[in-house]
């Protein structure tokens, strides 16, 4: 039956194409990308339009702005992925690294949860993870209620192309543009639903700090 | 022809529908504020972008490409889909697709699924025949959960509850989600907080989750859902099995074509740059998210769409709903008017095709829907000819309706009149010498005209008709 | 330059002053003006309300009678955008010996005055508080612009006052009207209400269409506000100025 579905599809479709259309060619006239002063200072200002902050950390300075952070938001019990860098690991905070697998009761019961990302966009303020280094498996910054993420200067492009082309499709992707938000009460964009509802982000001068 | 669910049993035809929404001061409130709001914000973020009438072209150009190589483009997402561990599934029609989500959930061993908004699933009546056969689904999007919770139908694409303010929801949630706090505010920030409280368990024991997609890629297998709230995020990577029911237009030929819609859609859309979260995946990944994952293509009507040169341009709406937020007519009769999960400009052309058949009144009714002012193509991020496409299904209608109605008559009748000039004169002689008795305006006429004079008085003819004057100045 | 004029089935029925003022226009502007006699209508309301067949014998007639000129001018933006816009594809796909006869270029009345003759003080004299209505199609399918209002500016005392929510329809949709007379009605009150706003004496646009359904309203309402079309202000000098239809 369910073969007998596909063909019979499949079969509809070329019939409804019996005229062969032959459409416009694709012209990408489109900007791939675009220069801007400072790529950097575009993506911080737009993470803040969706209430996230955004805050500027030095060379050597992660440890104390990390721990700073976690002070400020009183997050006493921090998830990260398994290979969260050793000095990200601020004292004082109880780790749970990815490793093995944490069960989900145990990502619900955390404060918040620590990672790096793969790129970020400034043009639309945007972090994208790929489950690469610093990130883990996508449940991690879904979970818990906090999410602070490390973002290298290096890691920053001005636009949506830009970011696409250095991506690896078949990795599991997530974009994040804010904490979560709903439009969905008179399309009034207000912040915090099911993801976590506080996002802050620590810009460092390069990611593999 | 099973193409349930599509438009509404029982709705009735559009101008009549449309009178009782216009009589409901609330909901003519809600949207006025809901809709003005948006076009404003649209309008600012679209400016933004310097390339954005080239987006538009490419998208347009993108999704034509699609519509042309459709067959082909699918057997290349199933193959895609396939080598990355997921299964594909075929659907016709509502009952099929159906079938297949219940038979899986089922043999996933669960007895509830959790969703993502899905307007496939929604045009299916997926959420009723899961009830049917004993697994029952929970929406998890807020305007979803409103519209489920009150027993309602949607009223837009993007946001099905839009017809509701913030006092209503708060009401609905109190009177029907048996842990909303007691002293719940209308505030939204406090209903998201009620949403987010009452759906987390749910979410975390979830087994199976039901989503569609906003994009497919044909030659990676990516599935792509855009989305706000986190509710996607969470049926996406949660539950051990995952079924996703997508249109079978809802490709894009390449991973490339994404950085085109990635930019027209959340701009066009909820008027952001980019929304809160997208998630992007590709069959199976080992550790991270589900076990299983299975793609069901849906036909439901969307091939006999293909087959209309003028009607396919259809198929390459990426379900934004900015046409609605501009709609004149949508702002002021809301979308269950429509009766239909697609309303507004897009609705009036895509409900009829989907459903095929035009001699169903209410369908044929959607197509008049619209003053063709022409501000929904304005908006269109891939310019879908909205204008276009529901003069051609206005053709359809009348072929249907056949040359023997009081309105084919009197269309032949004037057709008849203007196929030269000395009948045109002899009508405006006929039509000025009624004018003469009843003078410069007329406020009452017989029927048809009477739905003019209602609210409008009417010219009389010209004593003089304009050739007449030229005739004795200048002739 | 000769110029036809295309006087529109409505105008010449029930509105003979428009294209009056289009004649006196134009041959004050040092224009040739004829008009073919053997017009009659375009097909727009056939064609939009579904009639594609009627509609295409009627295109096909209006491209054989309007041959052989340099300009036909138009005193309605929805009528120029059907013979400009919609007549190619219609004449084109049925009837191809005709697709290739020598067409002259449609205006637009604003559009002939400010692109073919390069003007925009025609030398009005309009002393009237009026407000601009933009018309969908003159606004959307012809993409007219500012050159109503370019004109406008430029006539003698007549002060021009923004129309809060100019470029939302009027409702009138030609027989979307009577199809969805609640609908439309609805959105006329909205466009009588943001007209009645700007205290404007005069409501103005390109469109004797939308002008007769803007108006129906008002004068239903006794609202004191007349209609009168663009080329009726154009048309007003301090020699012969515009007065009201008796």
């Amino acid at each position: 039956m369910a073969s007998g579905a596909r063909r019979e599809v499949l079969g509809r479709i070329r019939a409804a194409l019996a005229d062969r259309p032959s459409p416009e060619p694709v012209v990408r006239d489109y900007d791939t990308c675009r220069a801007v002063d400072d790529a950097v200072g575009l993506f911080a200002e737009r993470v803040a339009d969706y209430r996230a902050t955004v805050t500027w950390v030095g060379a050597g300075e992660l440890p104390a702005a990390i721990a700073a952070a976690l002070r400020a938001r009183s997050a006493r019990a921090m998830l990260g992925p398994p290979d969260l860098p050793g000095d990200w690991r601020v004292p004082d905070v109880e780790w749970h690294l990815d490793e093995p697998p944490l069960v989900v009761e145990r990502l619900d019961s955390c404060d918040g949860v620590l990672t790096g990302c793969a790129i970020a966009i400034s043009e639309t303020g945007t972090i994208v993870l790929d489950a690469g280094a610093t990130q883990g498996r996508r449940v991690l910054t879904l979970v818990p209620d906090y999410h602070l993420c490390v973002v290298g200067a290096d890691q920053v492009v001005v636009s949506v192309p830009e970011a696409l082309a250095r991506l690896d499709p078949v990795r599991p992707l997530t974009f994040i543009s804010g904490p979560s938000a709903t439009s969905d009460i008179e399309l009034d964009r207000v912040e915090g639903v099911h993801g976590p509802r506080t996002l802050d982000v620590l810009l460092v001068p390069t990611a593999g700090t | 022809m099973g193409t349930g669910g599509v438009t509404w049993l029982g709705t009735p035809a559009f101008p009549e529908a449309a009178r009782a929404a216009l009589s409901d001061t609330q909901l003519r409130a809600n949207l006025h504020k809901a809709t003005s709001t948006i076009r404003g914000k649209r309008a600012g973020a679209v400016a933004e972008l310097p390339d954005w009438e080239r987006l538009r072209r490419a998208g347009e150009a993108i999704k034509d490409d699609v519509l042309a190589q459709l067959d082909g483009y699918l057997e290349q997402l199933e193959a895609a889909v396939t080598a990355r561990g997921g299964v594909v599934h075929w659907a016709r029609d509502a009952d099929e697709a159906n079938a297949i989500v219940l038979r899986l959930a089922r043999e996933a061993g669960t007895d509830e699924v959790v969703k993502v908004k899905s307007l496939a699933t929604d045009e299916i009546e997926l959420n009723e025949a899961l009830a049917a056969g004993g697994v029952p689904a929970v929406e998890t999007d807020l305007a979803e959960l409103i519209v489920q919770l009150g027993r309602d139908r949607p009223s837009h694409l993007l946001v099905p509850a839009i017809h509701r303010n913030r006092a209503e929801i708060r009401d609905l949630f109190r009177r029907e989600m048996p842990d909303a706090p007691a002293d719940l505010s209308d505030e939204p920030r406090a209903l998201a907080e009620a949403a987010r409280a009452h759906l987390r368990r749910k979410f975390l024991s979830a087994r199976v989750a039901v989503s569609g997609a906003n994009f497919a890629v044909a030659d990676t297998g990516s599935i792509v859902v855009v989305e706000s709230e986190g509710n996607g995020r969470m049926c996406l990577t949660l539950p051990q099995t995952l079924i996703t029911v997508m249109g079978v237009e809802k490709l894009v030929p390449s991973w490339r074509d994404l950085e085109v819609f990635l930019q027209l859609l959340p701009r066009s859309s909820t008027a952001e740059r980019m929304n809160p979260y997208t998630s992007i995946w590709t069959g199976v990944t080992p550790g991270d998210g589900p076990r299983e994952f299975h793609l069901v293509l849906l036909d439901n009507g969307r091939t006999d769409t293909l087959a209309d040169a003028v009607g396919r341009q259809a198929l390459r709406c990426i379900r934004c709903s900015a046409c609605l937020n501009v709609c004149p007519v949508y702002e002021r009769t809301g979308g269950q008017a429509y009766g239909s999960v697609y309303p507004g400009p897009i609705g009036a052309i895509l409900s009829p095709q989907l459903l095929g058949d035009f001699h169903d009144e209410q369908a044929a009714s959607l197509p008049y829907a619209s003053s063709l002012c022409g501000a929904c193509f304005e908006v269109c991020p891939v310019r879908i000819d909205i204008p276009e496409v529901l003069v051609h299904l206005r053709g359809k209608a009348v072929e249907a309706k056949g040359s023997r109605s009081p309105e084919a008559l009197a269309m032949s009748a004037l057709g008849w009149v203007m196929a030269g000039p000395r009948r045109f004169e002899a009508a405006q002689r006929l039509g000025g010498l009624a004018g003469a008795v009843g003078g410069g305006t007329i406020h009452r006429l017989p029927w048809p005209g009477s739905k003019w004079t209602a609210a409008r008085d009417a010219p009389a003819p010209a004593r003089e008709p304009f050739r007449a004057w030229w005739r004795r100045t200048r002739g | 330059m000769r110029v036809a004029l295309f006087v529109t089935c409505l105008a010449d029925t029930f509105f003979p002053g428009t294209g009056r003022a289009v004649v006196e226009l134009l041959e004050r502007l040092g224009c040739d003006v004829d008009f073919p006699m053997a017009q009659t209508c375009c097909g727009q309301l056939h064609g939009n309300t579904g009639y594609r067949q009627h509609a295409v014998s009627l295109a096909r007639r209006h491209k054989g009678i309007f041959a052989g000129y340099d300009a036909v001018v138009v005193p309605s933006g929805s009528c120029a955008a059907q013979v400009r816009e919609m007549h190619p594809g219609m004449v084109g796909d049925t009837h191809g010996a005709m697709a290739g006869a020598m067409v002259a270029p449609t205006y637009e009345l604003s559009e002939f005055l400010v692109d073919a003759l390069g003007l925009t003080d025609v030398g009005a004299y309009f002393p009237h508080r009026v407000t601009y209505h933009p018309t969908c199609h003159s606004l959307r399918l012809l993409q007219v612009g500012d050159k109503p209002l370019r004109l406008l500016r430029a006539v003698r005392g007549l002060e021009l006052v923004d129309l809060p929510g100019a470029e939302e329809c009027c409702g009138f949709g030609g027989t979307f009207a009577i199809k969805n007379a609640e609908v439309s009605t609805a959105m006329l009150a909205d466009k009588m209400r943001c007209v009645q706003d700007t205290g404007a004496e005069v409501v103005t646009a390109g469109d004797s269409s939308c002008l007769m359904h803007i108006g129906g309203g008002l004068s239903r309402l006794r609202a004191g506000v007349a209609p009168v079309h663009l080329a009726e202000i154009l048309a007003s000098t301090e020699e012969a100025p515009w007065a009201p239809a008796a």
